[in-house]
């Protein structure tokens, strides 16, 4: 379809229309530029999604202890459900396919934690081993809290490196004593976390402990497990049985929706996933959307110059043109504009993304957008479809040309 | 000498308005190979559209017209498309030049829709247009050359497929009439070396100095 003597006839045409060409040029430039970049943003925003769960195990289920708020068996609603040790034991005792289970105690209030002279507030968490898996924390130095920390009641803590840095600075930590309110506690381990700074500055302690130092009885605030390799609909399954259970041991209705707060990550996951797939659909229409224009404008222009032409097609009938040769002379005409205009739209939006790249790897929002080849090669593919979309009326119109309109050219 | 062109009770009608035209009416004549011919009559007479037919650039009603044994009727594009190519060269009154193209690769043009290679197709575009005394202006565009000059250029362009059938509309009505005599003189000296010419004129003139005359009146050879 492209020899050298084509090329150079291409290459005449479109110098003789060159503010023509250009302008074309522009808006499918345009259009593919504005695709490129609505498809990283997309791309972005879900990112920032998927990354705001990677900081917790996405197949995790959490309960918490809310108001009940509907009578049963003739006790009033109104008071709060209060989860205990046994509550924990029965889950793991009663409720198959749990992976890892952790309950939480909430060390109310910023403690001033210090270490020698310094001093600062830091978040206090009593927890189990397997919240170790919960919160995807990493263990960076040392180790985390164990079975026997929590038999003993042992006064260890585990701390964030925003704790470390504000109280040991470089100074060695593993093995040294923090107070937390004139308790002393040992640090056994370092961890890191993929959340923001919040995750980051906290210090956890042995459940137990934090029952005993801080008068909490065998009181539980919060409820963690895992579903390991669970389907959506057996996490669903876990959830309802996981709320039976609880429910029957602190006398709930089963009705009472409000009186046990539980988030099915693996379920909310799938539902923003889903909405995310719904965005990136409606960013590839939009964009679709922009680049038609391009196309239309293209096929406007091929039209206005093959109608301008017509003379010149007449002529070229006349000297032995075949409709064939004339459809490729055309179509090569949108292909070559289409192409070039599109490669460099495709390439200024992915520089431009690229380029603004590092500004989005921290954000929560936007993170991290990017451009994939697969999604570069679609949008190479819709170019050169809508390349051959954008010639086809003209290149029709212009195999229709009577040769005559040559002989009437006085 | 063999009949080059055979045309048999031919009708063409003008589908414009309420009523089609009735332009061509059983026209019948014959051309042989080596003739030169010019068609004349007033304008309105039918020749430009007879022309058109000759050249299949244009379709008919009725009748017959057969090119050198092949008969002209109802072609497809394409196939018209390549009769023209290889039987026809055209040679228009408005010269008909690509303006973008220079005086040599207008004349290669034909040639490339033949699928000859450029160099090939060059050199035989540079021999014509030494033939026609115009070698100096090979690299000219077609606003660069004088009147004469283009119609050389076109001629040149007619004769690069070495066609049966040279049809020339009105060749000199552009020219002043010392070129149109040295056009005049190219055009029989092609025909002398062989090439049948069937010209299109209403000028007396230009007309008497073909061997044989067709003249149309109102759709009707009339001698």
């Amino acid at each position: 379809m492209f020899g050298l003597d084509a090329a150079n006839e291409l290459l005449q045409l479109l110098w003789r229309n060159r503010v023509r060409t250009a302008l074309t040029a522009l808006a499918v430039s345009w259009g593919i530029f504005l695709l490129v970049i609505l498809v990283a943003l997309g791309r972005g925003l879900e990112n920032g999604a998927v990354h705001d769960f990677r900081d917790d195990a996405v197949n995790s289920i959490w309960i918490r202890g809310m108001k009940v708020s509907l009578p049963f068996n003739g006790r009033a609603p109104g008071r709060k459900v209060q989860f205990k040790n046994a509550d924990l034991l029965a889950l793991q005792r009663r409720l198959n396919g749990i992976e890892h289970l952790s309950g939480r105690y909430y060390v109310s209030g910023n403690f001033a934690v210090s270490h020698g002279s310094k001093s600062a507030h830091f978040d206090i968490r009593g927890v189990h081993p397997d919240h170790v898996f919960l919160e995807k924390t990493l263990i960076t130095d040392g180790r985390f809290i164990n079975p026997r920390d929590i038999d003993e009641r042992r006064k260890v803590a585990v701390i964030g490196p925003l704790v470390q840095k504000a109280l040991f600075g470089d100074q060695p930590y593993l093995g040294h004593e923090i107070q937390i309110r004139g308790v002393i506690y040992q640090v056994v381990g370092l961890y890191d976390d993929e959340g923001g700074r919040g995750e980051l500055s906290r210090i956890y302690i042995p459940i137990s402990t934090a029952q005993l130092v801080y008068h909490g009885s065998d009181n539980i605030h919060h409820i963690l497990f895992t579903v390991g390799e669970a389907s959506n609909e057996q996490s669903a399954a876990m959830e309802q049985r996981a709320r039976s259970l609880l429910s029957e041991r602190h006398g709930i209705s089963l009705a009472d929706r409000r009186a046990l707060n539980i988030n099915n990550n693996l379920i909310r996951f799938q539902k923003v996933s889903e909405i995310f797939r719904w965005i990136s659909a409606f960013v590839w229409l939009v964009g679709l959307g922009t680049l038609l224009a391009g196309v239309v404008g293209v096929s406007n222009i091929l039209l206005i110059s093959v109608q301008e032409r017509s003379v010149e097609i007449g002529i070229r009938k006349a000297l032995g043109a075949t409709p064939l040769a004339l459809v490729r002379m055309v179509l090569s005409e949108a292909l070559v504009i289409t192409l070039l205009a599109g490669y460099f739209g495709l390439f200024s939006g992915v520089a431009l993304v690229e380029f603004a790249r590092p500004w989005f790897a921290d954000s929560d929002l936007v993170r991290n957008p990017e451009v994939d080849l697969k999604s570069s090669l679609i949008a190479l593919a819709i170019l050169v479809s809508a390349a051959m979309i954008a010639g086809a009326a003209p290149a029709w119109r212009a195999a229709l040309v009577k040769p005559i309109v040559a002989m009437r050219s006085l | 000498m063999p009949r080059l062109i055979e045309v048999e009770q031919l009708n063409k009608f003008h589908k414009s308005g309420d009523a089609p035209l009735h332009v061509l009416k059983d026209l019948s004549f014959a051309i042989d190979e080596g003739e030169m011919v010019a068609v004349t009559g007033a304008s309105g007479s039918g020749k430009s559209t007879l022309l058109n037919i000759l050249g299949i650039l244009d379709d008919y009603d009725s009748g017959r017209y057969t090119l050198a044994g092949t008969l002209m009727r109802g072609l497809s594009e394409r196939k018209a498309a390549q009769y023209r190519n290889r039987f026809i060269g055209f040679v228009f009154q408005s010269f008909n030049l690509l303006p973008f193209k220079t005086a040599l690769d207008n004349v290669a043009l034909p040639l490339y829709y033949q699928g000859v290679g450029r160099t090939k197709r060059r050199r035989l575009a540079a021999d014509l247009l030494s033939k026609v005394g115009l070698s100096d202006r090979a690299h000219h565009h077609p606003e660069e050359l004088s009147g004469g000059q283009k119609q050389r250029v076109a001629i040149a362009r007619a004769l690069i497929t070495r066609p049966s059938l040279l049809l020339a509309d009105e060749p000199t009505g552009a020219l002043d009439s010392v070129t149109a005599a040295s056009i005049m003189e190219l055009l029989e000296e092609l025909n002398r070396e062989g090439t049948t010419l069937l010209m299109v004129t209403h000028e007396p003139s230009i007309a008497a100095r073909a061997a044989r005359r067709i003249v149309l009146h109102d759709g009707r050879v009339v001698s």
